[in-house]
């Protein structure tokens, strides 16, 4: 076939446009909403439990999720789909263990959570530590597929991309803090279902809207094969670590846990979960019809050809189905998907350096609201530029690990010290540094040591630790750390002040 | 009324906090039951998903999008537990407690 792909077409620029001007607009208006610390990391609290639910879909239904996993249904079949039930399946672990008493006990960011009845200083640097390796190798993953995918789509040199993307979202977040970066993100997740589901539909059409139709052509081109588990999962002992990091992982990102403290109480919470679970769940079930129609109507080889990794295929097959016009479209959701993404995690980014290390540790919570806004703003742009930075540092690097690496990071170092802090009345300060510390660098010591980096990244024969996602172990070691170290030293006053965190944990007296 | 620390200790916040967990436990198992039970079965048993149910569609394929539901399942049960019960002896063991 032929395709525009690649070359900035009218429709292409007029939907991206539309999108920015949307967007911008909301920023406009958000800025003028966005004084007080509570307003530009929390959105003043008065997000609802649907809208919050649309912006937690947003921030972590990344270009990845819906690229890659059409992209992967396109080009391996079946595999793709086993693949896509490991990134919804943490959602339900994060309502039942940690999102009501996480929205009851902090104020702004994780490590209130963490640091709420330990010592705060060495506490805060350790989650800050956790949190900010979290954020970075995320962004690191998102601006690289960033520059690379616009690059496919609209042809614009990746460096501009990586300008473009982080002028843009440092606009957003800089003027329009949490208020205007959960807005983008509900836009940008109503853009991607919808998009998504008139694609699937359109597709389905030229199968009689019969899946098994669809099903019985991927077979006729592909062989019964495309429709059976293949080589992704052969060894259980890597799929498991890798569900556990996947699972657990949601229950540690940063950018994910600060959207519950934009909703007004821990039912509030609770609900947009319900929401979200319910969003990405639909949106994970009709991708892979996407992908087979893709591998049907376009054709694998011309996928593979146009994109190595099958990325391209959704927004192949959305250009055959609905011609350049739609082509523009899907390109332009992609484009807002990895803007909203990388807005979020900026924020996420600039509150644990504003709001953990700054204010907590270096004014010991000492300073007024203008002060606390002003660095907030000021970590903003330096991480907005340091996002820019690695984006364009990281170009030419395999980065296909650093997503499986912020996951190993998010359930090794975050979770456990965060669950722990939550349900464990003998938790210590060292407990939790320990915990966090260790968590954070075996996991990444171990992914450097495993097969994901030591052969296919740095080209060793053989590697030294099998597991390809390090989470089975350096997850358990860092609970098992927490538990010793907490054991080894009492301390007395954060079992004292357990009893007072149990009321606000579980009846949200005193939560803000 | 009830002071801070008698509340603590009365048998019904106790309840109500042991009951918290052993719904989340309980769904958390499940959980993990449903999604590493399917991870384990595409490791182990390839053939029994790759078993025709029709003219081509596989039984991994609703299988797939099973594990999907039952997680949305398991989270709205847990939603409908707490907003039902939960929330009913949350704000009654809250306004025991003196301000």
């Amino acid at each position: 076939m032929q395709t525009t792909l690649g070359t900035p077409t009218t429709s292409a620029i007029l939907f991206f446009l539309g999108i920015a001007a949307i967007t911008l607009y909301i920023t406009y208006w958000a800025a003028r909403r966005t004084r007080s610390t509570k307003e530009f990391y929390a959105a003043n609290r008065t997000v609802s439990a649907f809208q919050n639910g649309l912006a937690l879909s947003g921030d972590y239904m990344s270009a990845a999720s819906f690229l890659g996993i059409s992209g992967l249904v396109a080009l391996k079949g079946y595999d793709g789909m086993i693949y896509a039930t490991g990134w919804l399946v943490g959602w339900p672990a994060l309502i039942f263990l940690i999102a009501e008493p996480l929205r009851n006990l902090g104020k702004f960011t994780f490590a209130d959570v963490v640091a709420f009845r330990l010592r705060q200083t060495p506490v805060r640097i350790a989650a800050a530590i956790g949190g900010i390796l979290t954020v970075l190798t995320y962004t690191i993953a998102q601006m690289v597929g960033a520059g690379n995918l616009i690059k496919l789509m609209f042809g614009l040199p990746y460096l501009w991309a990586e300008v473009l993307v982080g002028a843009v979202m440092l606009i957003y977040v800089l003027f329009g803090g949490m208020i205007a970066t959960t807005w983008v993100q509900i836009v940008k997740a109503v853009l991607l279902v919808v998009g998504v589901s008139i694609l699937m539909l359109i597709i389905l059409s030229r199968f009689g809207f019969s899946p098994s139709t669809l099903y019985a052509a991927v077979a006729a081109k592909y062989t019964q094969k495309a429709l059976e588990p293949g080589g992704l999962v052969t060894n259980s002992l890597d799929a498991i670590s890798l569900g556990l990091a996947l699972m657990f992982g949601l229950l540690g990102l940063p950018h994910i846990l600060m959207r519950f403290y934009t909703v007004p109480d821990a039912k509030a919470a609770r609900k947009s979960v319900l929401w979200a679970t319910g969003i990405i769940g639909y949106f994970y079930i009709i991708i892979p019809i996407v992908g087979f129609g893709a591998s049907v109507l376009v054709g694998r080889d011309i996928i593979s050809k146009v994109d190595k990794g099958g990325n391209m295929a959704s927004p192949l097959v959305a250009e055959l189905v609905g011609g350049t016009p739609f082509l523009g479209f899907i390109a332009a959701v992609a484009f807002a998907t990895i803007l909203a993404v990388v807005a979020g995690l900026t924020l996420a980014g600039a509150s644990a350096l504003s709001h953990d290390v700054y204010v907590s540790v270096i004014k010991h919570g000492q300073s007024t609201e203008q002060q606390q806004v002003r660095v907030a703003r000021r970590a903003t742009v330096v991480f907005g530029i340091l996002a820019v930075a690695l984006g364009i540092v990281f170009e030419k690097q395999n980065v296909a690990f650093m997503v499986g690496l912020t996951f190993a990071v998010a359930c090794s170092a975050n979770f456990p010290a965060l669950l722990m802090s939550i349900v464990w009345r003998g938790f210590t300060t060292a407990g939790a540094v320990w915990s966090i510390l260790s968590g954070a660098f075996l996991s990444i010591f171990l992914i450097i040591i495993s097969p994901t980096v030591w052969v296919d990244v740095l080209k060793h024969k053989e590697a030294i630790f099998p597991i390809r996602n390090p989470a089975i172990v350096s997850m358990t070691a860092a609970f098992l750390i927490g538990i010793v170290v907490s054991l080894m030293g009492k301390e007395a006053t954060a079992e004292a002040a357990f009893e007072g965190e149990k009321l606000r944990t579980y009846l949200g007296i005193g939560a803000e | 009324m009830k002071s801070t620390h008698e509340m603590l200790e009365s048998s019904e916040f106790k309840s109500l906090v042991k009951k918290r967990w052993t719904v989340s436990i309980v769904l958390t198992i499940l959980l993990f039951v449903v999604y590493y039970g399917y991870i384990i079965l595409v490791a182990v048993n390839k053939p029994f998903l790759a078993q025709k149910i029709g003219e081509v569609t596989t039984l991994g394929i609703p299988i797939g999008v099973g594990v999907i539901i039952a997680a949305w399942v398991l989270t709205a049960i847990y939603v409908v537990w707490a907003n039902n019960t939960y929330d009913n002896e949350v704000a009654r063991l809250k306004a025991l407690v003196q301000k």
